[in-house]
């Protein structure tokens, strides 16, 4: 299945890769780019459609304001200049996941053009050009069947769902990334990575790559040492996680470095990843001049005023890792702390779990331990959990007053995300407020001694570390809701 | 201006519509002399008039971002030639890798 591919350092010591990185963002609209049908992921099929989506003669599009105000906000992110007047075009192919037998796309004209990102890799800074990001529209879904694997060879027949036809989309478009060196996969990784949390802090996109909602498309091309003639790239298409855009790449360059190194000429194509850890060669590119993009016909143009984009200016957060450094001081977390929020994803959940009035190393614990291990048994990510930032900080108020201690803490989390109640609520109507009383207590205490008369004998003989088996015999008894402090107090002012 | 006979063939087959050599003589003379006539109004155009794509001078024609009804599903497929799990059923995709 797989080519020849040469050891990476090898093809490193001959080649430097140049990286072009397109990435396809669906918004999080209410509504559609052209039409009032809803914007949702999980619908039942054809059931977001409507005249203007399914293309049918005579419905005309209408521009969706907030997607153009997304897309404005998105390319001011990126740093780049925005177009004071510029218009959609007709992208023709014909194929059935488009209706219209065209895609209503930008062209020559696109909204945001000549911007940069910078990011860091392992403490090296890079700086990314921004070639363009334009506004577009997603098209329908296509499920083959027959054949060996819902593949499209071999398919007796496609089923088309449209409720996807008219998403729209924001098409972010390097321009071509050279000085990356051996780095190239890491530094392609940690830009689609600062894409997502930039998006993700906009709030204009669910960012969701194993949903489809971030998509990349990986182009590679390599030149020999010293040279200055970009090489012939190949595309990999719809690399879907992070993990394997470093992947797919690293295999690429092993594989021209292998075809070059061998006299042969790598082919312009497109190529398909697959998780087993290599790329197959897809359909070979069809030119820009195949499409014959021409004005749209029923959208007039789009000139956002200056005003406008000053006034969207001032929404735009800061960037990521600036964000990252100001709730590091803010919250007082190690850089491994931070870290660990980052990766999880955590970092929204936490800071609204703050605003809510929970000290941060509180809700970093309760977000990245007991709720992190239940979000990954339900594949889901911190914020799909059905518990709310208000609910895990009133959880840990009802600890931090003694009202349940932690074992009780988790019962409630279950509860809440069983959907239950809320924590107070809950603790209230099941009566699992921590007994602290000291009768009750001191009851559970002798009774504990009793049953246990070797522990007990051991602590009256200085050995303290015994007292954990009574507080546990305690603990039991009182199915958890013993304040463990206060048994170990009883105890030791029995005992010790 | 002359429509070649392979750009009438290329244009075919990005239309999906297979042509014989015999259509495409014939078509592509034809297609020339309706490129002829719409080419008239290049001898109006003018520095001074700037190629336009639409009839009315309006720019920044927006719909609120608010949700209204979609179809049917039953509206949705009513028409279409074949159904199956709620969606349309085409035939074969040909002439496409994966
Ligand atoms: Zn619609």
């Amino acid at each position: 299945m797989s080519e020849e591919i040469m050891d990476y350092a090898e093809a490193m010591a001959s080649f430097d890769p140049v990286l072009g990185l397109e990435v396809h963002v669906e918004l999080n609209t209410a509504t559609k780019m052209f039409c009032g049908c809803v914007n949702q992921f999980g619908s039942a099929p054809n059931s977001n459609t409507c005249p203007v989506c399914l293309g049918l003669p005579g419905a005309l599009p209408a521009v969706n304001a907030k997607a153009i105000e997304s897309a404005i906000r998105i390319g001011l992110a990126l740093n780049c200049e925005i177009s004071g007047w510029c218009r959609f075009a007709r992208k023709n192919y014909f194929y059935p996941d488009m209706t219209k037998n065209f895609q209503t796309s930008q062209y020559d004209e696109p909204i945001a053009f000549d911007g940069y990102v910078e990011l860091e890799v392992e403490g090296e800074p890079f700086r990314i050009p921004i070639e363009r990001a334009h506004m577009e529209e997603d098209a329908g879904k296509l499920v083959h069947v027959g054949g060996a694997t819902g593949r499209i060879q071999g398919a007796d027949y496609s089923l088309v769902d449209y409720n996807r036809a008219g998403t729209p989309l924001i098409e972010i478009v390097t321009k071509p990334v050279y000085g990356t060196g051996a780095k190239a996969p890491q530094v392609a990784k940690a830009y689609v990575a600062f894409l997502r949390d930039m998006l993700r802090d906009l709030g204009v996109s669910d960012v969701r790559m194993e949903q489809g909602s971030l998509r990349c498309d990986a182009n590679v091309s390599l030149m020999p040492k010293g040279a200055s003639e970009l090489g012939i790239r190949s595309e990999t298409k719809n690399v879907n996680s992070l993990r394997s855009i470093e992947q797919a790449l690293n295999y690429e360059i092993r594989r021209q470095a292998a075809i070059l190194a061998s006299g042969g000429k790598v082919k312009q194509e497109t190529r398909h990843w697959h998780e087993e850890g290599y790329t197959s060669p897809g359909r070979s590119k069809e030119t820009a001049e195949d499409y014959r993009y021409f004005p749209e016909p029923d959208l007039v143009p789009i000139a956002p005023s200056r005003e406008w984009v000053d006034e969207l200016r001032a929404t735009i957060p800061s960037p990521p890792d600036v964000r990252r450094q100001e709730l590091q001081a803010r919250w007082g977390f190690s850089e491994l702390e931070l870290r660990d929020a980052v990766n999880a994803g955590a970092l929204g959940v936490i800071e609204a779990t703050v605003a809510q009035g929970c000290p941060p190393q509180a809700a970093r614990k309760w977000w990245l331990t007991e709720l992190a291990r239940r979000a990954n048994e339900a594949h889901l990510e911190l914020d799909e959990l059905p518990i709310t930032p208000a609910q895990v900080a009133e959880l840990q108020q009802l600890v931090q007053a003694g009202t349940i201690n932690d074992t009780i803490a988790r019962k409630v989390i279950d509860a809440v995300l069983a959907g239950e109640g809320d924590p107070a609520q809950l603790v209230e109507t099941r009566q699992l407020a921590t007994v602290s009383d000291d009768d009750a207590l001191s009851d559970a205490v002798e009774r504990a001694i009793a049953q246990n008369a070797d522990a007990a004998q051991k602590i009256r003989d200085g050995k303290v570390q015994a007292v954990g088996a009574l507080i546990g015999a305690v603990m039991r008894e009182s199915k958890g809701k013993a304040d463990a402090a206060k048994v170990r107090e009883l105890i030791m002012a029995r005992l010790g | 201006m002359a429509l070649s006979i392979t750009e009438v063939a290329r244009l075919g087959a990005l239309a999906r519509i297979s042509l014989t050599d015999a259509e495409l003589e014939h078509l592509a003379p034809q297609l020339d002399l309706i490129l002829e006539a719409v080419a008239e109004v290049a001898k109006v155009a003018d520095p001074d008039i700037p190629p336009t794509s639409h009839a009315l001078p309006l720019v920044n024609v927006f719909r609120e971002d608010e949700v209204r009804p979609s179809l049917t599903n039953a509206q949705v497929l009513s028409a279409a030639p074949a159904v199956e799990d709620e969606r349309f059923r085409v035939p074969r995709i040909l002439g496409e890798e994966e």
